[in-house]
């Protein structure tokens, strides 16, 4: 993962469901653009949260061995404008996961209400058919993502501590 | 109990409306998959992912679309064109194909016109039956 555009994971079942959460903020300078006056998160961008989030669902599943990348978004709808100050919470889950590909489901909420449904693919690239061969270096999977699962684990460590 | 066949496509022309973003009366049996739907090789996947759901079933994708190991394989594919032993092979992966017309000219290329709608309610009907 290049670029982190979630800001932590508030839940973690490996191989099966995550949560995340992304704070929007006026000083995303996106915003300034999209639009003057009306300073609205665009769409796509929700979806780069979404597909972060079960991206990582689906990498962490398979130990980050495989170098996952965002094949096709099979279905998004949205229901709000998101708005700076706002808070996502991202839920994802993996509805099927075989050798080369997995498919992920998923919800955007705000304040428990509905912001947007989005339904993933993802393709593991080293197994596909057209036999390409990319680096050895997983370039997906970098060293910055990490701390993200880091503190979900060490949360999670805290409350079992208390 | 036995699955009719009018169900299973019912249930198949589902599945692509969603999986592929094509109107239902376009999903007719004898429509392509790539040629007439506009699928896409990750497409075939979530039809598979799709399809396992729906019928409560797994699905091997090669036992389903066996196309892509057939032409990756130098013996059963020749000058781009299948091979006699290519034939074989793609017909005992795909006893639930009809290739008559396609062994008179087994230009690869032409191989993906053989996976229609209806290819898949046969192979969902062997397997369910």
């Amino acid at each position: 993962m290049r670029w982190i555009w979630i800001d932590k994971f508030v839940e973690f079942e490996s191989g099966s469901r995550a949560v995340a959460v992304k704070n929007v903020t006026l000083a995303e300078e996106h915003l300034h653009d999209h639009f003057p006056g009306f300073p609205m998160m665009p769409e796509c961008l929700q979806i780069e949260a979404m597909a972060q989030t079960a991206g990582i669902l689906v990498g962490e599943a398979k130990k980050f061995r495989e170098k996952v990348i965002l094949a096709k978004i099979s279905k998004s709808a949205f229901f709000d404008f998101v708005r700076p100050g706002d808070t996502l919470r991202l839920e994802a889950k993996i509805d099927s996961i075989t050798d080369e590909a997995a498919s992920t489901s998923g919800t955007i909420t705000r304040d428990g209400q509905m912001i947007a449904e989005i339904t993933l693919m993802f393709s593991h690239i080293d197994r596909n058919i057209g036999g390409k061969v990319f680096p050895e270096e997983n370039f997906v999977f970098t060293g910055m993502f990490e701390s993200l699962l880091h503190a979900v684990q060490n949360d999670k460590e805290k409350a079992g501590q208390s | 109990m036995a699955v009719s066949r009018e169900e299973i496509l019912e249930q198949v022309q589902e599945v692509l409306v969603d999986a592929l973003g094509v109107d239902d009366d376009e999903a007719t049996p004898d429509a392509t998959l790539m040629g007439d739907l506009g699928a896409e090789s990750i497409d075939f996947l979530d039809i598979v992912f799709r399809l396992e759901k729906q019928f409560n079933i797994k699905i091997p994708r090669e036992e389903l679309f066996p196309a892509e190991t057939l032409m990756n394989n130098q013996e059963l594919v020749k000058d781009g064109k299948l091979t006699d032993k290519g034939l074989d092979e793609l017909k005992t992966r795909m006893p639930h194909i009809d290739i008559s017309e396609f062994e008179k000219d087994p230009d690869i290329n032409k191989l993906a016109d053989l996976f229609t709608v209806d290819v898949i309610v046969s192979y969902l009907e062997s397997k369910l039956n």
